[in-house]
C-alpha cells in the first residue's frame, strides 16, 4: 500500500472519552500514540455563548451529531423480520467530532454499584436461579467495583465531578446516596445547584421514607484545577447543555478536561476527519498489525502499530470487530460466538405531571440537574417474589426548558394548535415536571448485533444490524418502576399525571425521551465462550487489540454509563502500561 | 465569494455528505489547531428579501394554514406576522428542506412502524406536492376557492381532519403533512429570531422563556417565583 504511515506504538480509533483518556495515560507513560477520529477538531471556543445558545441549530437540527447519511444502522425487533435502515435522526446520539459524544452529553456522572458488576453471581447468591427469567443472559464482568474504585476516583478528578458522597470508606455520609459503593474520598467539587422541582421532590421523597441525594454531575459547581492541571470554571446553569457543547469549561468533556493536556504531549498525533475502515490482522490472524483508514477526501492509508485500541462509539466498536473479523460473530441460534452478543439497552419509565400553579422556571437547568432516589435501583431492595431483577434510579430531572423541545410536554388531550394550544403551552411551561426512572437492562437471546446482509455505508461496507426488543425482565421491572414514579407524582401534588413503562411497547429507535445508552456487543468477562474481551478489555482472540467503551458492559445499570467507561479505560491503560508492554501477550490465561 | 458565503457553502456540502476536506488534519503538539470546523462559525441571519423556495401563491396558502395553527390573540401575534412563513421558506431552501441528513441508499421497502420512515419525500417536496393536493381538494369542495379564501370554520375543519388522518390528497398523507406543517410553524414561532420567525421574540414572551442567556446563577435560588426576565436574541439586530 502506498500511503503507509510510520509505525506507532499504539493506534487509537476514536477520540471520545475513552480514547482521549487512554491516549493521555499511554503518552505520559512514554508510548508513541496516533489517534484517528472521523469527526472534526472541536475546541470549547467553538461553543461560545454567541454560538451555543441556539436550540434550532444544535438540538433540533443536531449539527453536533453524526448524521445518518454519513453512517446509519439497520434495525428490526426480532430476527424473523427484515431489518431496515434507521434513515432519520434516532434516539441514539452519536458524536461526530474530537470529544465524541462526550462533547454533547448530559454529564450525569455515575459510578455503577458493586452488584452491577456481578449480575449473575450476585443474583444466584441472593435469590437462586429461579429469579432469572427464561432467556436472560446474565454474566459477571470479571472486574469488581473494588478494583475499579481508584480509577473511578481518578476519572472524577479529571472530570471535576460535582456531587455529594454517600459512603466513604464504609461510613455513611448524610445527604449522599446511602446505597452507593464505598468511595475512597468525596467528589472533587460540591453538588451543582438545584431547581425548584428538585427541592419539591427532595421534600416529598424524604417524607415518604426514601433517601434523596443530588445526582453527581459533570457540570462543575466551582472553579477547579483537574488532575491533569487543566482549569475548569463554575457552571452557569444556562440550560443549553445536553446536545450542546460548553464554552465555559464547566461541562466535563474530553475537549475541556483532557485535550488541553494531551495536545501538549510530543508523543501524540491526531488524525481528524479520517475514518478507520478496518483493523488489519497479522498473517497468522492472532494479532493486529494496525488499521486501514480513509481520509475525508478519499485517500486510503495504513497506520501500523503494536497495539490497537478500539475506542469508537459502542455501535462502531461492534461493527469494526465484525468488519475486521476479530473474534467469532454471535450466532443467536446456536448461542455461540461473542461479537454482537449481549446487546442490552435501558428500560425507561416515566411519570409526567402538571402542577396547577407553579413557577418552575425550567430554563434554569443543566443536562442532569436532578435529585434521585436509589431505593428501587439495582438490588437495593428485596426482589423475592417480584419475578425480575434490577430496577431504576428514580429522579426529578430538570433538563428541559428550551421552547421547541418543550412543545412535547403538553398533557394528552390538550389542544395541539390554535388558541387552546397557546394557553396549554403557556401553562405547561411553568408547571410540567417529570419523574424519570432510568432502569437497568440485561441482555437476552433475542437481542444481538450482526452485519446487515443488504444495506451498505458510503464506502460499500455493510451496516451494523440491530435486533432488539424489550424482554420479560424489562417489562416487569419497567412496570414496577412506572408505579413508583406515579406514586411520587401523585404525592407531590400533580394535578394531571401520565405514566409510562416504555418496555410495554415494542422498542423503536424513534421514541422521544428514550435513553441513548446503547450497551454491549463486545463484552468483557471471565469466559471466552461468553465474552469477547477478558477483564482488562483485551480481546481473547488478538491480544494486542483492546476495546473500550459501553460495548464492554454485559448489562446496563440504572445509571448513565460515562464514568464507568472512563474508569474502565484507566483500568485498561494501567494494565497495558504496567504489564502488557513489558511482556506482550494475553493478560489472562485460559 | 465572500468568507461567510464560502463557509456556508462548505457547511452545506459537508451536510450533504459531499467530500469536504477543509479541516482534515494531522495535529500534534507543534501544530496550530484549526479554529473549529466550518459549520461551527457564527450564526448567519437569514437572507433578506422575498421568498427563496415558495412561490407567492404557496406562501399565501402556508400563511393561511399557519395562522390557524398559531392565530393572533392576547398571547401574541399570528404565525405569519411573526415571520413563520419566511422562516419555513428559508428552512426548505436549506439542508432541512433537502433532507440532507437522511440515509438514502436503497433498497427502499416498507417496514414496521417501529422501523420508522423509509421512503419519504424531502420536506421541500412534501410542501410542494402537499400544497397542490390541498389546493385541488379545496377548489373541488368549495366552489373553486383555495384554502386561504375559506372561512375560519372551514379551515379548522380541514386541518382537524388532516391531523386525525381522515383527509389525504394525491401523493400526500394528510396526517404526515399536517405534522410537518405543525413542526415548522412551532419552530418558526419559537426559534431564535435570526432564522426569520419569532418576531420581537413573541413566542418566548408567550411562555416566559428568557432566550439566549448565558448565566442563571443569580436567579437559581429564587425558587418558585416569577422572574419576568426579558428575552434576548442570539444576535441583536437580526431582524
Amino acid at each position: 500500500m502506498a500511503n503507509v504511515r510510520p509505525k506507532a506504538d499504539v493506534v487509537i480509533i476514536g477520540m471520545g472519552w475513552s480514547g482521549s483518556i487512554m491516549a493521555e495515560e499511554l503518552t505520559r507513560a512514554g508510548l508513541k500514540v496516533v489517534a484517528i477520529e472521523r469527526g472534526v477538531w472541536r475546541d470549547t471556543a467553538d461553543f461560545s455563548p454567541a454560538v451555543d445558545t441556539d436550540e434550532l441549530r444544535w438540538a433540533s437540527r443536531k449539527e453536533i451529531m453524526l448524521p445518518p447519511n454519513v453512517e446509519a444502522y439497520s434495525f428490526r425487533n426480532d430476527k424473523s423480520q427484515e431489518a431496515l435502515p434507521v434513515r432519520e435522526w434516532s434516539n441514539l446520539t452519536v458524536g461526530y467530532n474530537v470529544g465524541g459524544a462526550g462533547t454533547h452529553w448530559a454529564a450525569a456522572s455515575w459510578r455503577y454499584t458493586p452488584t452491577d458488576f456481578k449480575a449473575y453471581s450476585h443474583t444466584i447468591e441472593r435469590y437462586g436461579k429461579k429469579q432469572i427469567v427464561d432467556g436472560l443472559m446474565l454474566q459477571d464482568w470479571g472486574v469488581t467495583y473494588e478494583e475499579l474504585e481508584p480509577h473511578y476516583d481518578r476519572f472524577e478528578r479529571i472530570a471535576g465531578t460535582a456531587g455529594q458522597a454517600g459512603v466513604i470508606n464504609g461510613k455513611k455520609i448524610p445527604g449522599g446516596n446511602p446505597f452507593e459503593g464505598s468511595r475512597s474520598r468525596d467528589y472533587p467539587t460540591p453538588p451543582t445547584a438545584h431547581s425548584h422541582w428538585n427541592d419539591i421532590f427532595t421534600a416529598k421523597t424524604t417524607e415518604m421514607g426514601y433517601h434523596p441525594f443530588p445526582v453527581p454531575a459533570g457540570t462543575v459547581s466551582q472553579s477547579y484545577v483537574n488532575a491533569l492541571g487543566v482549569h475548569l470554571g463554575a457552571c452557569t446553569l444556562c440550560g443549553y447543555c445536553q446536545q450542546f457543547g460548553c464554552a465555559n469549561w464547566s461541562k466535563s468533556s474530553p475537549n475541556a478536561c483532557v485535550m488541553p493536556a494531551l495536545m501538549r504531549s510530543p508523543n501524540f498525533e491526531l488524525l481528524t476527519e479520517t475514518d478507520v475502515l478496518h483493523i488489519n490482522k497479522a498473517d497468522d490472524g492472532k494479532t493486529a498489525t494496525g488499521v486501514t483508514f480513509i481520509t475525508r477526501d478519499g485517500k486510503v492509508g495504513e497506520q501500523p502499530a503494536d497495539i490497537v485500541i478500539v475506542a469508537a462509539y459502542q455501535l462502531d466498536n461492534v461493527r469494526l470487530m465484525l468488519l475486521s473479523k476479530i473474534g467469532q460473530p454471535y450466532d443467536p441460534v446456536t448461542n455461540e460466538g461473542t461479537i454482537g452478543r449481549n446487546y442490552n439497552f435501558q428500560t425507561l419509565s416515566y411519570a409526567y405531571l402538571w402542577f396547577e400553579k407553579e413557577h418552575l422556571n425550567p430554563f434554569i437547568n443543566t443536562g442532569c440537574m436532578a435529585v434521585q432516589i436509589d431505593d428501587f435501583n439495582g438490588d437495593n431492595f428485596d426482589h423475592t417474589g417480584l419475578g425480575f431483577i434490577g430496577g431504576a434510579g428514580i429522579q426529578s430531572l430538570s433538563n428541559s426548558g428550551l421552547p421547541i423541545g418543550f412543545t412535547g410536554n403538553l398533557p394528552k388531550g390538550a389542544p395541539t394548535w390554535g388558541k387552546g394550544w397557546k394557553q396549554s403551552f403557556q401553562h405547561a411551561y411553568q408547571n410540567w415536571a417529570m419523574v424519570q426512572g432510568q432502569g437497568t437492562s440485561y441482555s437476552s437471546r433475542g437481542q444481538f448485533f450482526d452485519l446487515d446482509p443488504t444495506y451498505r455505508d458510503n464506502y460499500g461496507r455493510p451496516l451494523l444490524r440491530m435486533t432488539y426488543d424489550y424482554n420479560l425482565n424489562d417489562r416487569r421491572s419497567g412496570e414496577f418502576v412506572r408505579q413508583k414514579c406515579e406514586d411520587i407524582a401523585k404525592a407531590v401534588g400533580g394535578q394531571k399525571i401520565e405514566s409510562y413503562n416504555f418496555a410495554n411497547d415494542h422498542y423503536t429507535p424513534y421514541r422521544p425521551n428514550d435513553s441513548s445508552h446503547t450497551i454491549g456487543g463486545v463484552v468483557m468477562g471471565d469466559d471466552p465462550k461468553t465474552s469477547a474481551l477478558n477483564r482488562y478489555q483485551q480481546s481473547w482472540d488478538a491480544h494486542n487489540v483492546f476495546v473500550l467503551g459501553a460495548s464492554s458492559f454485559p448489562n446496563n445499570a440504572g445509571y448513565n454509563p460515562t464514568i464507568t467507561i472512563g474508569a474502565l479505560a484507566i483500568w485498561t491503560a494501567k494494565a497495558i502500561i504496567e504489564t502488557y508492554v513489558k511482556n506482550p501477550g494475553p493478560l489472562v490465561t485460559t | 465569494m465572500d468568507r461567510r458565503k464560502a463557509l456556508t457553502s462548505i457547511a452545506q456540502l459537508s451536510a450533504l455528505g459531499v467530500a469536504a476536506s477543509t479541516n482534515a488534519a494531522i495535529l500534534n503538539h507543534k501544530s496550530q489547531r484549526p479554529p473549529g470546523s466550518p459549520d461551527s462559525g457564527l450564526p448567519a441571519p437569514i437572507s433578506k428579501g422575498g421568498y427563496v423556495y415558495f412561490s407567492a401563491g404557496e406562501a399565501k396558502e402556508v400563511g393561511a394554514i399557519f395562522d390557524r395553527l398559531i392565530p393572533a390573540d392576547e398571547l401574541g401575534m399570528s404565525a405569519s406576522d411573526a415571520g413563520c412563513v419566511v422562516y419555513t421558506d428559508r428552512q426548505l431552501a436549506g439542508p432541512f428542506g433537502k433532507a440532507a441528513s437522511v440515509y438514502r441508499l436503497g433498497p427502499i421497502k416498507d417496514g414496521t412502524p417501529q422501523q420508522g420512515p423509509q421512503m419519504k419525500q424531502t420536506p421541500a417536496k412534501r410542501y410542494r406536492v402537499g400544497l397542490v393536493g390541498l389546493d385541488t381538494y379545496c377548489r373541488q369542495q368549495f366552489g373553486g376557492k383555495p384554502f386561504s379564501a375559506l372561512n375560519e370554520d372551514q379551515q379548522v375543519d380541514i386541518l382537524t381532519k388532516m391531523e386525525a388522518g381522515k383527509l389525504s390528497f394525491a401523493g400526500t398523507d394528510g396526517q404526515e403533512f399536517f405534522a410537518l406543517l405543525l413542526q415548522n410553524v412551532q419552530e418558526g414561532y419559537l426559534s431564535d429570531p435570526i432564522y426569520g420567525g419569532n418576531k420581537d421574540m413573541v413566542g418566548w414572551k408567550m411562555i416566559g422563556f428568557p432566550g439566549a442567556r448565558y448565566d442563571y446563577r443569580p436567579y437559581v435560588m429564587k425558587k418558585g417565583q416569577p422572574l419576568n426576565l426579558e428575552p434576548v436574541s442570539l444576535f441583536n439586530g437580526a431582524s
